[in-house]
C-alpha cells in the first residue's frame, strides 16, 4: 500500500497518504483491490447507482417533504426545500405522542425478543441434549408452528386475548408474539446447542455443576451467536408488526405502536401531507439505525434460517 | 427444510444402557443417588426448561388454530356467546367457494378475485422479481468502489415495516402527488382514476410497491449465495475462454440454485399470506381491486363481524399454503434436500 522504505512509521504512511492526489489514491485503490478499471466495472457501478437511486429516492423525497410547507410541496415538490420548514418535525418531536408510541414499540419489541430468545433457548436445550420419550414429539409440535402464520390464527387469537382482558394492554401483544416466534428459535437453537462439544458438559458435571447451572453459566454464553441471530429476526418482526396491534390497540393513539400510529396519524391529518411525511420519516429512523448496526447479523440470520 | 429424522440419533451411548437414561453422558452427576430420584429430577428439569415455551405455544398458537377450524363450521358473529352459535357444517366454505347457500349474500366472487390476486403476485414475483434480482445480483457480484455501502442501501427497505413503506407510497402515488407530476412532465398519461383507485392500474401499483420493498432481500440473498461460489471455477472458465454470460449461465446460476429455490419458496408463501401492505393501501382497494385472501378475511371476518365465515377463509388460506408448500417441497426442493443431507454427512 504505502512507502517502500524500510523504516516505515505510521506517521510516514499518514503523510504519504495526505500527499497523494485523489486521483492517485483512486488508482491505488483499484490496483490493490484487484478491481480492473474496465467497462464491466462501470456497468456494475451504473447498475448499483440506479438501484440505490430507486431505493433511496422515495425515502429522501419523504424526508425532504417533511421540511416543506404544504404550499412549497404543491409548488416545488422536488429539489431542496427553501426555506427549510422545521415546524412539522419540531411539532411531532415536541408533542409526546410520537415518543409515547416509540416507547410502546420499544417495550413490545424488547420484551418479545427477550421472551423468544430466553424461552426458545431453554426449550431447545433438553430437546437437544436430554434423552426422553416425548422429545421428538415435542420438537415436531414446535416445528408445525412454522406452518401456521399469525394470520390464520388471528380471529380466535383476538377472542382469546379479549377474554383474558388484555385488549389494549401491551402484554396482549407480547405473549402471542413470543409464542409465534418460538418455533423458529427452537429449530435454529437445537442444532446449535447440539454442536457444542459434549466434553464440556461432561467436564462440568464431573465438577459438580448441575444441569441448570450448566445452562445458565456455560451454555448461554456459548450459544450467544445463535441467540443474537434469532433475537435480531424476532426484534424486526415485532417492531414492524401490524396485524395484532391493529386489532388489539384500538382507541387511544397513546397506547399504539409506531406502525399503527403512523396509519392513525395519516388518517387524522389527511389534508396535512407534509406533517404525515415528517411523521412517517421519523418512524423510519429507529428501524434504519438498528439496521445499519445489525445488517451483518440480519443477513446471517436470514441465510442461516434458510439453510436451517 | 428441517431435517428431523437426523436428530436424536448417533449421540451419546447406546439406548438401553442404564446409565444413559438421564442424559447423554455416561458419567452421572454426583448429586444423583438412585435411578428413581434421578428420573424424577430429569423430568423436573425438562418441565422447567420446556414448560414455559410449550405452554405459551399451546395457548397462543395451537389453541387459536384449532379454534379457527372449529368456528369455521358455525354461523357466529364473535360477539354473542359461542354456545348460541348455530352449527352449519360446511356452509361457510360453500359460501366462500361456490355461492350463497343458506346466506343471503354471496361472497364467492370477491373471494375468488382475492385468490386470483395472490396467485397473480406469485406469478409476477417469479417472472419479474426473480430475473430482475438475479441479474442485478450477478452484475453486482464483483469488486467495485462503494460495494459495501451499495449492498447496505439496497437491503434497507426490507427492515422498514410494510405499513410505513405503504404510507410513504400512498403519499407518492397520491392522485395529485409527485408520481402524477413526474408522469405528466414526461408526457405520459397517469391513470385516470388515481394510481391505487384505478381498476386496471391499482394492482400493478401495489405490485410495484411490494417489489420495491422486497427486491433488495432477493438481491442480498443471491449475493450471499454467490459469495460461496469458488473463485477458481470462474477463473478456470475464464481462462478457457468463456464469456461473462457463459460463466453466469453455466457456473454461477446453477451453483446458487438452492438459494434461488428457497427464496422462491419464501416468496410464494409470503405472497399467499400478504396482508399488511395491502391493508394499509386502502384496505385492499376501494372495490377490492387488489384484495388478497388475508385482507378479504379480515374485512369480512373481523370488521364485519362474521367469525365463522372469516375462520373458514383462514382455514382455506392455510390449506392453500400447505398444499403449495408440499407440492413445492416434493417437486422442487426435494433434490436440494437430499444433496445437502449427503454433504452434511
Amino acid at each position: 500500500m504505502a512507502s517502500t522504505t524500510q523504516s516505515t512509521t505510521v506517521e510516514d504512511i499518514r503523510a504519504a497518504k495526505k500527499a497523494r492526489s485523489l486521483r492517485q489514491r483512486f488508482r491505488d485503490y483499484f490496483a490493490q483491490s484487484g478491481i480492473d478499471n474496465s467497462a464491466s466495472t462501470y456497468l456494475s457501478v451504473g447498475v448499483a447507482l440506479v438501484a440505490v437511486a430507486v431505493t433511496v429516492g422515495p425515502i429522501l423525497y419523504l424526508i425532504l417533504g417533511g421540511f416543506r410547507s404544504l404550499q412549497q410541496l404543491a409548488e416545488n415538490p422536488t429539489g431542496l426545500p427553501s426555506p427549510w420548514v422545521m415546524s412539522n418535525y419540531s411539532g411531532i418531536l415536541g408533542s409526546g405522542l410520537f415518543w409515547r408510541q416509540f416507547l410502546n414499540s420499544s417495550i413490545v419489541s424488547l420484551a418479545t425478543t427477550a421472551g423468544v430468545v430466553v424461552f426458545g433457548t431453554m426449550a431447545a436445550y433438553p430437546l437437544a441434549r436430554y434423552k426422553f420419550k416425548a422429545r421428538e414429539f415435542i420438537f415436531v409440535i414446535f416445528t408445525t408452528g412454522l406452518m401456521f402464520p399469525l394470520t390464520v390464527a388471528i380471529l380466535p387469537l383476538y377472542l382469546l386475548i379479549h377474554d383474558m382482558g388484555l385488549v389494549g394492554n401491551l402484554f396482549g401483544l407480547i405473549l402471542p408474539q413470543i409464542a409465534f416466534g418460538l418455533p423458529l428459535t427452537v429449530i435454529i437453537m437445537r442444532p446449535f446447542i447440539r454442536a457444542l462439544p459434549q466434553e464440556l458438559e461432561e467436564a462440568a458435571f464431573i465438577d459438580g455443576v448441575t444441569r441448570i447451572g450448566y445452562f445458565w453459566r456455560i451454555l448461554l454464553p456459548l450459544a450467544r451467536p445463535g441467540m443474537v441471530t434469532v433475537g435480531v429476526l424476532a426484534f424486526i418482526g415485532s417492531w414492524n408488526a401490524y396485524l395484532l396491534p391493529l386489532l388489539l390497540l384500538t382507541g387511544d393513539p397513546h397506547r399504539m405502536t409506531l406502525p399503527l400510529g403512523v396509519t392513525i396519524f395519516q388518517g387524522q391529518h389527511a389534508s396535512d401531507t407534509t406533517a404525515i411525511m415528517a411523521y412517517t420519516s421519523l418512524s423510519m429512523v429507529p428501524a434504519l439505525i438498528f439496521f445499519v448496526f445489525m445488517e451483518r447479523r440480519i443477513v446471517d440470520g436470514l441465510t442461516g434460517a434458510i439453510k436451517g | 427444510m428441517v431435517n428431523t429424522a437426523a436428530s436424536g440419533k448417533g449421540k451419546g451411548p447406546a439406548p438401553g444402557a442404564k446409565a444413559s437414561a438421564a442424559g447423554p453422558s455416561p458419567e452421572r452427576p454426583m448429586t444423583r443417588k438412585t435411578p428413581r430420584s434421578g428420573e424424577a429430577r430429569k423430568w423436573g428439569e425438562i418441565t422447567l426448561f420446556v414448560g414455559p415455551a410449550l405452554v405459551m405455544f399451546l395457548v397462543f398458537v395451537v389453541y387459536p388454530v384449532a379454534s379457527a377450524l372449529r368456528y369455521s363450521f358455525y354461523k357466529w358473529n364473535g360477539v354473542k356467546a359461542f354456545s348460541e352459535a348455530e352449527f352449519i357444517g360446511l356452509e361457510n366454505y360453500r359460501r366462500a367457494l361456490f355461492g350463497p347457500g343458506v346466506f343471503k349474500t354471496a361472497y364467492s366472487e370477491p373471494f375468488w378475485t382475492a385468490i386470483g390476486h395472490n396467485f397473480a403476485i406469485i406469478a409476477l414475483s417469479m417472472s419479474i422479481q426473480l430475473p430482475l434480482a438475479l441479474i442485478i445480483a450477478l452484475i453486482l457480484n464483483r469488486r467495485f468502489p462503494g460495494r459495501t455501502a451499495v449492498r447496505l442501501i439496497i437491503f434497507a427497505p426490507y427492515v422498514l415495516s410494510e405499513v410505513i413503506a405503504g404510507v410513504m407510497w400512498l403519499i407518492i402515488f397520491d392522485p395529485n402527488g409527485i408520481a402524477t407530476k413526474l408522469f405528466t412532465d414526461l408526457g405520459l398519461t397517469p391513470p385516470a382514476g388515481g394510481w391505487f383507485e384505478d381498476q386496471k392500474w391499482g394492482f400493478w401499483t401495489v405490485f410495484f410497491v411490494v417489489t420495491w420493498k422486497y427486491l433488495g432481500l432477493a438481491i442480498i440473498l443471491f449475493l450471499a449465495g454467490l459469495s460461496g461460489v469458488p473463485q477458481e471455477l470462474q477463473e478456470a472458465a475464464s481462462i478457457d475462454g468463456a464469456s461473462w454470460w457463459q460463466i453466469q449461465r453455466r457456473i454461477n446460476i446453477p451453483l446458487i440454485g438452492p438459494t434461488i429455490r428457497i427464496w422462491a419458496f419464501l416468496s410464494i408463501i409470503g405472497s399467499i399470506q400478504l396482508f399488511d401492505m395491502v391493508w394499509v393501501l386502502n384496505k385492499g382497494g376501494t372495490v377490492g381491486q387488489y384484495s388478497t385472501i388475508a385482507s378479504f378475511m379480515m374485512d369480512k371476518g373481523f370488521f364485519r363481524k362474521d367469525m365463522g365465515f372469516g375462520s373458514a377463509i383462514a382455514v382455506i388460506m392455510f390449506l392453500i399454503s400447505l398444499i403449495v408448500a408440499l407440492l413445492y417441497m416434493f417437486f422442487i426442493l426435494r433434490r436440494d434436500n437430499s444433496d445437502s443431507v449427503k454433504k452434511a454427512r
